[in-house]
């Protein structure tokens, strides 16, 4: 084969594999970038909600007179003026906009509400005066199971999804068997910055939408069903999005704020409190998880059965495909030749629960990170010596019976964080931080393992695809290129990726990224990891077709090796020679390999489209006597594929690891009878920079052969693993047996 | 109410103040300032931290009432028009910065800690930036950039 090489091979810096700088961040260190709560309109209001305080009721009346005539007040709203379809949703719809009568979850909205200050329009929502006949809440997983208890929705059973997997022999019997029963609190995105947009009332009956979301399109899609208008007359810019995590998967103040928009006739805004934000958005499923693994003398995992329950709370957002990823990633990165796996997702009258960072597998991968470490003990092994036994590679079968393809580097991956030089002997801070709580009496250390497994992109058959429209022209004389996508940028870094890609592909060096809007199809959504090898690949894709059109002007045909050269595959004068003809666009709707569903009683099939791994080793202080823990270190190794951006690589890991962190040792919302407990920062507890401890990271570059430039979707794998490596080394330090998360201090001393 | 105060070193002036206003409503909303962020309005998160007579403090727990007469600086204050203060330059050289939305505090922190401890220490520098919460980094990358604006000697001047 041979290589087209015109002109000039000129090096371009920032392509592919380089680190350059945020477009954006100049503008985000000035405090000058435009973050969705930051907009403004001339003459705008600023919308309310009125929530309820109940996590199941029935409204009986309805009085919202006194809102109306506090001064300021532009309009009060309820379920009666919703323009158009009364529920919304992302797999069911089954969310009312407004409730109408049922109240199914403590927050639900129910009046909205537009004046001319934020304060005046909360304080009339308050006076809303809502009659509730009060009901028992089903909020225990096991009442929710039960066909023959109360259900959340009198239409449909309380059973979302179940996903049974059967691989091998049911029936299988080993020499050593662990069981155990684990629970996952429900933690919460805690994105920084609160759900929020303006709505702007068009000429033409319309709206629109500057939002924080993570697909514009399916915004925009259910917030024309819900305002009755064709979705060309809902048009959706995307605004600075303060963080996602899969909080903003879901609708939460569009419909509302688009209705107020409509019916006053003026822009309005909604900006979320935290506290509110707690009640506006979906959150991790809690879990609790039943398994039992069996493996021969010499540790080889011969069965693994499981009973996985998924508290989906009171509307299904995206449970479903939660409940898919639990069962399909539930025995975790490992060779196991019999399988009886079923997970299963309810509805309860808890808050909802759908998508957060690692999607099903981080709930699954702490309760068999946890069996591993037991059967390890069992059988007298080291931790990661029975991993690496029964680590997956290329070629295994997944108990879906999926092959594993391309890299799996599972016992690589585990031996790179055991090789790191031990943490040193003594960390910044001791537990208790700066509380001064321990001169080091009492204080005891742990080193513990994790590693996981995530799918990449959408699975089970779901046609998934981004669009990219690329535009190269002459700007100033010389070649430039605009690249126009509806992908969310969430912070990941999607917008530097973009430019690298077009730089690499094109050779031109001046790019500029427009902003996402709804006005080109669509990029699919900013989760699953999935954004640079989705939009990435369409920006790739609309580029290599614009280098078929400069060779078609140039009289040559491509070569189809051309595409993977490093090199720009034409000098920079002789584009802007070729471009004297015109500017030059191209628009690629783009897919990768198609998926398939999962047989529904066996539940074997090709799902997923891409596996990734992560391996943590976490290094803790503890104080046995408060049951403070400190973590001292996190090593964490990964394979990206390819590092398109190695510094948003390294971010993307060491930011997935903390929430990881966080989940095992304190971010918990507490629901007591249906009701969160610590809606606040104050009570919600995050990792701090004190929290945190220093991390190292090795990362592989090992080609997926279907992936463009080989990348493994990087954002999701480090969250999933670091949560049990933490838990494990508390269990090391302590020899409790700490089969929940978060750990408290009490399960630490054992009161 | 009428609150008048210098802000990055202009008298300004907001009227028809409610009471109930923080300090940070009235830079955002009236004063357009959005620089400071909105995030916990509780004091827990740092990302409205601004000067008010040069001591760091969240805007969001001072009255907009508490501010007259005295002297703000902001985010968009703290380098010349057009230009980058160096805790601003070493965020963005360290690659500090994704999301963005914890930034603008944690740069008002980042400058406050180095004007007082112009070489600090890894302890000292999370010690002194455990009141600013950041949901992307992990603050791995933040560690890096106080390093760089240390090194830089942002604090010397």
């Amino acid at each position: 084969m041979t290589t087209v090489h015109v002109g000039l091979p000129a090096a371009v810096d920032g392509g592919v594999g380089a680190s350059p700088q945020r477009p954006d961040g100049r503008l985000k260190v000035t405090g000058e970038f435009a973050f969705s709560s930051d907009l403004w309109a001339d003459d705008m209001l600023w919308g309310a909600t009125l929530r309820s305080p109940h996590p199941r009721a029935r409204i009986t009346a309805l009085d919202i007179g006194p809102a109306l005539r506090v001064p300021g007040v532009y309009a009060v709203l309820t379920h009666e003026d919703v323009p158009g379809a009364p529920l919304y949703g992302l797999e069911h719809v089954d969310q009312p906009v407004l409730a109408a009568r049922e109240i199914r979850y403590q927050g639900e909205p129910i009046v909205i509400v537009a004046a001319d200050h934020p304060e005046t329009a909360r304080r009339a929502a308050r006076l809303v005066e809502v009659a509730y006949d009060v009901l028992d809440p089903v909020t225990e997983l096991a009442a929710a199971l039960d066909p023959a208890g109360p259900q959340v929705h009198a239409d449909r059973p309380n059973l979302l999804r179940h996903v049974p997997i059967r691989r091998g022999d049911p029936h299988a019997t080993a020499a050593v068997v662990v069981t155990g029963e684990y629970e996952v609190g429900m933690q919460d995105q805690a994105f920084l910055g609160p759900e929020s947009g303006l709505a702007v009332p068009a000429e033409d009956g319309g709206i629109d939408l500057y939002i924080a979301t993570q697909w514009l399109h399916v915004d925009q899609r259910q917030v024309a069903a819900c305002l009755g208008l064709p979705p060309e007359k809902v048009r959706l810019t995307l605004s600075g999005v303060g963080g996602a995590f899969g909080a903003r998967e879901d609708l939460s103040m569009q419909v509302h704020a688009c209705m107020l928009a409509l019916h006053t006739g003026r822009p309005v805004k909604m900006v979320y409190g935290r506290e509110e934000s707690f009640f506006g958005h979906v959150h991790r499923h809690p879990a609790r998880l039943r398994y039992e693994h069996g493996a021969d003398a010499d540790g080889r995992l011969v069965y693994v059965k499981a009973r996985i329950l998924l508290d989906g709370g009171a509307y299904a957002s995206s449970t479903g495909a939660v409940v898919a990823n639990a069962a399909t990633l539930g025995v975790g990165p490992y060779d196991v030749p019999n399988v009886v796996m079923d997970a299963y997702g309810l509805y309860t009258n808890n808050p909802p629960c759908g998508a957060m960072r690692g999607f099903g597998a981080v709930q699954a991968c702490f309760a068999y990170e946890s069996q591993m470490d037991k059967l390890a003990a069992a059988l007298g092994l080291d931790p990661v010596e029975v991993r690496v036994r029964n680590a997956l590679t290329t070629g295994d079968l997944m108990p879906t019976g999926q092959v594993v393809e391309g890299p799996a580097p599972v016992a690589e991956l585990l031996r790179l964080v055991r090789e790191r030089p031990p943490a040193p002997a003594v960390g910044d801070f001791l537990p208790g931080g700066t509380a001064n709580t321990t001169r080091g009496e009492g204080v005891v250390r742990g080193v513990g393992f994790g590693i996981g497994i995530k799918n990449v992109c959408f699975s089970e058959g779901f046609d998934d695809f981004a669009t990219a429209r690329v535009r190269l022209e002459l700007v100033g004389g010389r070649p430039a290129v605009l690249v126009h996508t509806a992908a969310a940028e969430v912070g990941q870094g999607l917008v530097t990726v973009q430019a690298q890609i077009v730089r690499t592909e094109l050779g031109v060096e001046q790019v500029t990224i427009a902003p996402a809007d709804t006005a080109v199809g669509s990029a699919g959504s900013s989760s699953a990891s999935r954004q640079t090898y989705m939009t990435g690949g369409a920006v790739r894709a609309a580029c290599q077709a614009i280098r078929t059109r400069l060779l078609e002007r140039l009289g040559r045909a491509p070569s189809t090796t051309d595409n993977d050269k490093k090199v720009p595959f034409l000098a920079l004068e002789e584009i802007a020679e070729l471009l004297g003809e015109g500017a030059i666009e191209e628009t690629v709707e783009w897919r990768h390999r198609p998926t398939h569903p999962l047989d529904p009683a066996t539940g074997q099939g090709d799902a997923h489209v891409q596996y990734a791994f992560a391996a943590h080793r976490a290094t803790v202080d503890v104080d046995l006597e408060l049951g403070l823990v400190k973590v001292v270190e996190i090593v964490t190794a990964q394979d990206v594929g390819k590092a398109v951006n190695p510094g948003a690589v390294a971010g993307q890991i060491q930011g997935g690891t903390a929430q990881g962190l966080g989940l095992a040792l304190m971010e918990e919302i507490q629901v007591v009878d249906g009701k969160v407990r610590n809606p606040s920062f104050t009570d919600y507890l995050l990792p701090t920079i004190m929290d945190m401890p220093p991390m190292s990271l090795d990362v592989l570059e090992l080609a997926d052969p279907h992936s463009p430039y080989g990348l493994r979707g990087v954002g999701e794998p480090p969250t999933i693993s670091s949560t049990p490596a933490v838990v494990a080394a508390i269990r090391a330090a302590t020899g409790a047996a700490l089969t929940r998360v978060p750990v408290r201090p009490e399960h630490i001393v054992g009161v | 109410m009428r609150v008048t105060c210098t802000v990055n070193g202009v008298d300004r002036t907001a009227d028809d103040v409610w009471e109930g206003e923080s300090l940070l409503y009235v830079l955002r909303e009236r004063l357009g300032l959005p620089g400071s962020k909105n995030a916990c309005e509780q004091g827990e998160c740092g990302s409205c931290t601004v000067y008010l007579d040069g001591t760091a403090v969240c805007a969001c727990l001072v009255a907009a009432g508490q501010a007259a007469g005295r002297d703000v600086r902001t985010v968009e204050g703290l380098a010349p028009e057009g230009g980058l203060d160096p805790v601003q330059r070493a965020f963005l050289q360290a690659g500090a910065v994704q999301c963005g939305f914890c930034t603008p505090g944690l740069i008002v922190s980042v400058h406050d800690l180095l004007a007082h401890n112009p070489q600090p220490t890894d302890p000292e520098i999370r010690e002194a930036l455990a009141g600013n919460l950041c949901r992307c980094t992990g603050y791995e990358k933040i560690m890096d950039a106080v390093r760089l604006a240390a090194a830089d000697g942002a604090g010397a001047a």
